[in-house]
């Protein structure tokens, strides 16, 4: 048995085949290192931190806790993808710039593909329900206050169109 | 911070993985990833064989059947988080589930991945001493069953063999109607508590405790059923007084200390949080959706 598996993911709606890549390959370090998509951002690589969140098939999860292998055939949102267009923001991003949401931008990709999982399953939510969702996403600039008016704004703008 | 070379295995049947795990030397198996992922980063394991268990066909199911209800080893937490029978029909482990990480490591983490590390301050971990669990184990010879208080036989040591996987969780279910309650005291909500407390009562028509469970996670080196409080409120009637005067007896639990508190404050924690946990399963107190932080 090889140490290198031969994987096809869809990243962001572009599929990728045939890629080599050696088995204990992280997927946060393929999305970086082999794909060049370095929107997801690596803080703790022990899954703490939350700055890797990317969306597989779906689901928020912590790309430095998954493999590249265990991506072969299936589906990856990162934060390179959630723009509806080159000209236009998500209205998370929009939300996140209008409220000082952010200040180094480390735990943002983190923040934004946390919350859209988030707003999708829960599109109404409480102030309280909105920092329960963030809190396996570590802040170290603004003290989340920002963030969680981002979130809450962005589900209004979201409810308003859909 | 990145996993030590490894050989990669991932079998698509039990029979596989079991016959994998036999012959193999120095294998881990992979379940959702969430604490053997970190360990391979930090290096704490140097695994030469991985074997990953979520091709793995029949590992993922919640069904109830007469009374018990069984979930299959790789049912991720997030399933359970959202499972209408597990809501209705056991309560205790609804509300534990939502302490449980966060949505991201709930989306990946699974049910025997949980058991099998077994945390002692881990939600699931309590859940099955509070219930009084079967651990369902899969080896080349068939199926074994281990029953919860059996099964740790160390700090986060499971009795489970080098050759055998965990593939089931049975919880033999209360009756309907009966009070549980979760509650645990962290640092910051996700985090593993520093203490819990799990309780479960059944009251008879006229109001008095018929059977009571009450476990404490986090303060040994395994979650800790407190035999001395089940019986001192069985046969009374729920009350404020009552249980703030039969839960002192936690202050006497053996207790570990960390960086995070000396044993004294984990005394004090039980007896606190064990009060808060039958005051909610009683309905003297409302029931707390999250953690206390």
């Amino acid at each position: 048995m090889s140490s290198k598996r031969t994987i096809a993911v869809t990243v962001n709606g572009t599929r990728y085949e045939r890629k080599d890549v050696e088995v204990r390959l992280t997927l946060a370090d393929f999305l970086r290192h082999e794909l060049g998509l370095t929107g997801t951002h690596l803080g703790c690589e022990h899954g703490v931190c939350g700055a890797c969140t990317i969306l597989l098939d779906g689901k928020s999860a912590r790309s430095c806790l998954l493999l590249a292998v265990q991506a072969d055939g299936h589906k990856i949102l990162t934060i390179e993808g959630i723009a509806p267009s080159a000209d236009k923001m998500h209205p998370l991003q929009e939300a996140f710039r209008d409220n000082h949401g952010l200040q180094c931008g480390f735990c943002t990709p983190g923040m934004l593909t946390t919350l859209i999982e988030f707003l999708r399953d829960n599109p109404d939510p409480t102030e309280q329900e909105v920092r329960i969702a963030i809190s396996g996403n570590l802040c170290r600039c603004t003290g989340y206050q920002g963030i969680v008016a981002a979130a809450l704004d962005a589900a209004k703008r979201m409810r308003a169109a859909p | 911070m990145k996993p030590p070379p490894f050989q990669y295995h991932d079998p698509r049947t039990i029979a596989e993985a079991v016959g994998l795990l036999g012959t193999l030397e120095n294998a881990k198996l992979l379940a959702g990833g969430q604490s053997l992922m970190p360990m391979l980063n930090m290096r704490f394991v140097l695994p030469d064989h991985v074997i990953d268990l979520n091709r793995v066909e029949g590992l993922s199911y919640i069904k109830e059947t007469g009374g018990v209800l069984e979930i299959g080893a790789m049912t991720r937490q997030y399933e359970v988080e959202f499972s209408e029978i597990v809501r209705t029909r056991c309560p205790l482990l609804h509300q534990a589930i939502l302490q449980v990480g966060h949505r991201q490591t709930r989306n990946r983490g699974t049910v025997g991945g949980s058991l099998c590390h077994l945390d002692p301050a881990a939600e699931l971990v309590s859940v099955a001493a509070a219930l009084d669990a079967t651990i369902v184990v899969t080896n080349a010879s068939g199926r074994r069953e281990i029953k919860f208080a059996d099964f740790p036989v160390a700090y986060m040591t499971p009795a489970i063999e080098q050759n055998e996987i965990l593939t089931a969780v049975r919880f033999p279910l209360w009756k309907a109607g009966h009070g549980a309650a979760f509650v645990e005291f962290a640092r910051r909500h996700g985090d593993f508590a520093i203490v819990s407390a799990a309780a479960l009562l059944e009251r008879d028509g006229g109001g008095i405790i018929a059977r009571a469970s009450i476990t404490i996670g986090g303060i040994g080196s395994a979650p800790v059923r407190v035999k001395e409080l089940e019986e001192a409120i069985v046969g009374k009637t729920a009350s404020a007084e009552l249980f703030r005067t039969a839960c002192e007896s936690c202050r006497k639990l053996d207790a570990i200390e960390d960086i995070h508190a000396p044993a004294s404050y984990r005394q004090h924690l039980a007896a606190v949080l064990s009060r808060r946990a039958l005051e909610q399963a009683s309905g003297i107190a409302p029931q707390s959706a999250t953690s206390v932080h």
